[in-house]
């Protein structure tokens, strides 16, 4: 191009395009300004990233307090944490000793009954309504409902039973209910998150 | 079409030339905005606007993609929504802040983008095509903010639907059930907000389209340049990469300075204090008016307060009410006939003495009067002074724009853009920009044509 | 002369004659007809600036003064609260104010907020969690303005931003409560309408809400400070400034940061532009 018609190419374009003399003299600038245009539109993404993740006011209804004192052994109430269920069972002791006598080894998710409760309160079971393997409510909670082959739960989705301890036992699911972090806020209420 | 000179795409590695084969986007790309495009060397600022205002256009289209992630267009919740994106999600503040003052600025870059088209009558031929597609997209625009500001549901939000639509009220005998059929009630309620919320997010979209109609008509003649002369030789032109990008990514910097300034320290001093009241479909605000880029045509709509009547028999022909929306549609109406009013065949104001007379004197300050009576509450001396400034308004375009055009000595012009730029001499010896010696930049009619002024 | 020429001084002169006659009416009117009547209550409004020294959050460099927020904080609950609503503040937002997490626990729990009974599913009040927004005094607008003579006591969240310079107005509005000039009253005609209460900084000088701060020490403020009825004003006004826009101060600093390196990018970008046409500028002599 400027070889062809160089009487009529403005010289600017020439020195910068071309390097005409091998050397591209203070190029850094360009490179400067791009660069920092980059820096500026990337910086641009993170608010509209971090618009996605959860709102202050979501965030902040992450706490629940459920009171347990009225669930009877062997039974289970279905509440809410974090906009998903949750199961609070109180185990009869038939129920432990079921969930004792397995041989932990055995297990996808190997855990004992004792890690998945508080000390104290080995009895009283908290768990995700969520079943691990694509996030079907499982059954078993309400009176009546099918509690799978090991007397826990059994998610009708794709056939994963759980047992007493709510450990996955048989079907596909890979985990255990995962048990959420909570405490007892008074001998009665327990506070989840 | 483009210029015989203008460089061609030329794919290096084995993969770009693969893409060229099946798909040419790269070299559509460098032809529209790339070396590819030559443009006219003396270009200046004004021809800024028209890349800021595809770029506001992106502002306005991402920020409002994301908050539509947060808003519910219910009236019952509406308002909440939005106060929930001020509080709640995360920088929700300032994308929302984003999106009311990237409206604003929009406005302005594309009344700059106008203004600049009035003065070197980029309307004129052979680009009446690029001229009636932007008068289109103004009036997207316009229809887009307007849905846009109902949609907080505040008390002007709510009020601005319920005048606005009561515009179309005034037209004879189908006017009621019109503006019945366009709120989908007998108030704005939740059937107008969802509406306007649907429309408000599908126009933009539809601008973008016209956009790039604009762009390709624009890549017919090519750019238009301050000195009004048509490109000639290749000495006229520059490619637009990487002489106009560099200078549109500085005018872009500039931009977003004034812009950034505007969201993070005065968001909401160009909007009304009253749209942070929820609407109240009881209780109408003591001064209604609409966002500060419709004054101009606002003031025109309030300006007509008579009917038309026969004189003497007390017969009307045309109601206030009707005059008044006749009037403001009309005056954006009559930019379409704008090619074919000023018969001029000079372009640049510069060249023009009288024509620049009249838009200095004329046209300039009716239009500032008319942005500040718009905002005024309607009592005299506003309405008086709007009545003037809408006859002018009108006269200008209708009357003195044809007529100027016929009467007008024009001064004599530069025989070539690269001869308007570097003087005499540029065009009898090589032009090569740069070893031009006896360049005389003093017979240009204005300093401002300078490309590196 | 030719007609040509003729007919276009005709259009001209026609445009000036137009011109001219669309102002006559108005010029008319401005003239002869009767003078605009204001009521007379623009002859008592004063406009006020806010409080003396303005506000900490002033300005492009302000900041909060997280004891003056506690301060109004503590005005809205013991006055405000009895008949404003705050409904777009939660709880769980006082601990921007310095509040720690406990302490907006409490603070949550003094307050009754609308619930359900967990047991009998029936509407009840349950003491407040930090999760809850604040309650408004009234179950809907009919029982609001029945208890305040038809006037609704407007909700308070955005009451600095519904108002033009709405801190200043708050601040303005809570001392401008006192008597007409009596002298100018008699002389004009003028009274405030049983129900309605004079305030100078009001638009129309008649407001419908009673005087809320009308005794020194009305608050006994935690930190010691003096609770004169202008130093409560102030506090309030700030404190609502907040709930207004929590993010102010946040947007502020963040806004130094972005232009500062835009400044950077801009230059960089001038700079390059200079140099990509410092070919194209013809040389001067």
């Amino acid at each position: 191009m400027a070889d062809m018609s160089g009487a009529s190419t403005p010289a600017g374009a020439t020195d910068m395009l071309d390097g005409a003399d091998g050397v591209r003299r203070r190029d850094w600038i360009h490179i400067a300004a791009l660069s920092t245009a980059g820096v500026g539109g990337a910086s641009l993404l993170f608010p509209l990233v971090s618009q996605m993740a959860p709102s202050a006011d979501v965030l902040a209804q992450s706490t629940s307090e459920v009171d347990v004192s009225a669930i009877e052994p062997g039974q289970a109430i279905k509440t809410t944490f974090r906009k998903q269920p949750l199961f609070v069972r109180r185990l009869t002791p038939k129920e432990i000793e079921e969930a004792n006598a397995v041989d932990v080894g055995s297990l996808r998710d190997p855990q004992t009954l004792a890690e998945r409760t508080l000390v104290g309160s080995e009895n009283l079971l908290v768990t995700m309504g969520v079943c691990t393997h694509l996030g079907c409510v499982p059954l078993g909670a309400a009176a009546g409902e099918d509690r799978g082959d090991f007397g826990g739960y059994f998610c009708p989705c794709h056939g994963s039973h759980y047992d007493t301890a709510g450990r996955i036992r048989k079907g596909p699911a890979p985990k255990n209910l995962s048990v959420p972090e909570y405490a007892f806020k008074t001998d009665t209420v327990i506070r989840i998150g | 079409m483009s210029f015989a000179w203008a460089k061609q795409y030329e794919p290096k590695s084995a993969f770009t030339k693969w893409i060229d084969e099946k798909l040419p986007f790269p070299r559509l790309v460098y032809n529209a905005v790339g070396a590819g495009y030559p443009v006219p060397r003396n270009l200046n600022y004004m021809w800024n606007f028209g890349v800021l205002a595809g770029f506001c256009l992106m502002i306005q289209i991402i920020t409002g993609v994301v908050l539509a992630m947060h808003y519910a267009a219910n009236a019952t919740v509406a308002f909440g929504t939005v106060e929930h994106i001020m509080r709640n999600v995360n920088y929700g503040w300032m994308l929302r802040y984003a999106h009311a003052n990237g409206a604003s600025f929009f406005f302005i870059v594309i009344y700059l983008h106008i203004f600049r088209g009035f003065f070197y009558s980029s309307y004129k031929a052979p680009r009446e095509m690029i001229w009636l597609l932007g008068v289109v997209i103004f009036l997207l625009m316009m229809a887009t903010a307007f849905m846009g500001y109902v949609l907080p549901w505040g008390q002007m939000s709510f009020w601005g639907a319920q005048v606005i639509t009561g515009l179309f009220g005034a037209i004879p005998l189908v006017g009621e059930p019109l503006q019945i059929w366009l709120l989908g009630g007998f108030a704005p309620d939740n059937a107008a907000l969802n509406r306007f919320f649907s429309l408000h997010f599908l126009l933009p979209f539809v601008i973008a389209g016209v956009v790039i109609l604009h762009i390709w008509a624009l890549h017919i003649p090519g750019s238009s340049n301050p000195t009004g002369v048509e490109v000639k030789s290749e000495s006229d032109t520059v490619p637009f990469h990487p002489y106009y990008t560099s200078k549109d990514g500085f005018g872009l910097g500039v931009f977003l300075i004034l812009f950034t300034a505007m969201v993070f320290f005065l968001p909401n001093a160009l909007g009304h204090p009253d749209n942070y009241i929820e609407a109240n479909p009881l209780s109408t605000p003591a001064l209604i008016v609409p966002e500060w880029y419709f004054y101009p045509f606002y003031a025109i709509l309030r300006a007509f307060t008579g009917d038309l009547t026969i004189p003497f028999t007390g017969i009307v022909l045309i109601p206030a009410k009707l005059l008044g929306v006749i009037g403001m549609f009309g005056s954006i109406l009559v930019w379409f006939i704008l090619p074919w009013l000023d018969k001029s065949p000079v372009r640049s104001g510069h060249y023009r003495p009288l024509f620049r007379k009249f838009f200095w004197f004329g046209l300039v300050p009716t239009m500032a009067a008319l942005f500040y009576l718009g905002g005024t509450h309607a009592e005299e001396p506003y309405i008086m002074l709007s009545q003037f400034f809408t006859a002018y308004y009108f006269l200008h375009f209708l009357v003195i724009l044809p007529i100027i055009s016929q009467i007008e000595v024009p001064k004599p012009l530069p025989f070539s853009i690269t001869e308007g730029v570097l003087g005499k001499a540029a065009t009898t010896e090589a032009p090569r920009a740069g070893t031009v010696d006896g360049g005389d930049a003093g017979t240009l009619p204005d300093g401002s044509l300078q490309p590196a002024e | 002369m030719s007609i040509r020429l003729g007919g276009i001084i005709a259009g001209l002169a026609i445009t000036l004659v137009l011109v001219l006659w669309s102002l006559v009416p108005g010029v008319y009117n401005f003239a002869f007809g009767p003078p605009a009547e204001k009521p007379a209550s623009y002859a008592f409004y004063e406009h006020g600036e806010g409080p003396e020294g303005g506000y900490s959050f002033d300005g492009a460099m302000g900041k909060w003064d997280v004891g003056q927020l506690q301060r109004g904080y503590q005005v809205y609950k013991e006055v405000c609260s009895a008949c404003h609503s705050l409904k777009f503040v939660a709880f769980r937002n006082l601990q921007q104010l310095g509040y720690t997490e406990a302490e907006v626990d409490a603070e949550a729990n003094s307050w009754t907020v609308p619930g359900i009974d967990p047991n009998t599913g029936e509407a009840t009040t349950l003491p407040g969690k930090p999760v809850d927004f604040f309650p408004s005094p009234y179950p809907n607008a009919i029982a609001a303005a029945a208890a305040n003579n038809n006037a609704i006591p407007p909700d308070l969240s955005l009451m600095t931003k519904a108002r033009h310079d709405g801190s200043a107005y708050v601040y303005d509005l809570l001392v401008g409560y006192g008597e007409a000039d009596p002298e100018k009253a008699a002389k004009l005609g003028f009274e405030t309408p049983p129900g309605l209460y004079f305030n100078k900084h009001f638009p129309n000088v008649n407001i419908a809400m009673p005087p809320p701060l009308v005794l020194d020490g009305q608050v006994t403020y935690a930190d010691g400070t003096e609770a004169t009825i202008p130093q409560m004003s102030a506090d309030v006004a700030a404190f609502l400034t907040w709930t207004a826009e929590p993010s102010l101060i946040e947007r502020k600093q963040t806004g130094w940061f972005v232009i500062g390196f835009l400044l950077f990018a801009t230059m960089l970008a001038f700079l390059s532009y200079k140099q990509i046409w410092a070919g194209m500028k013809p040389k001067k002599n």
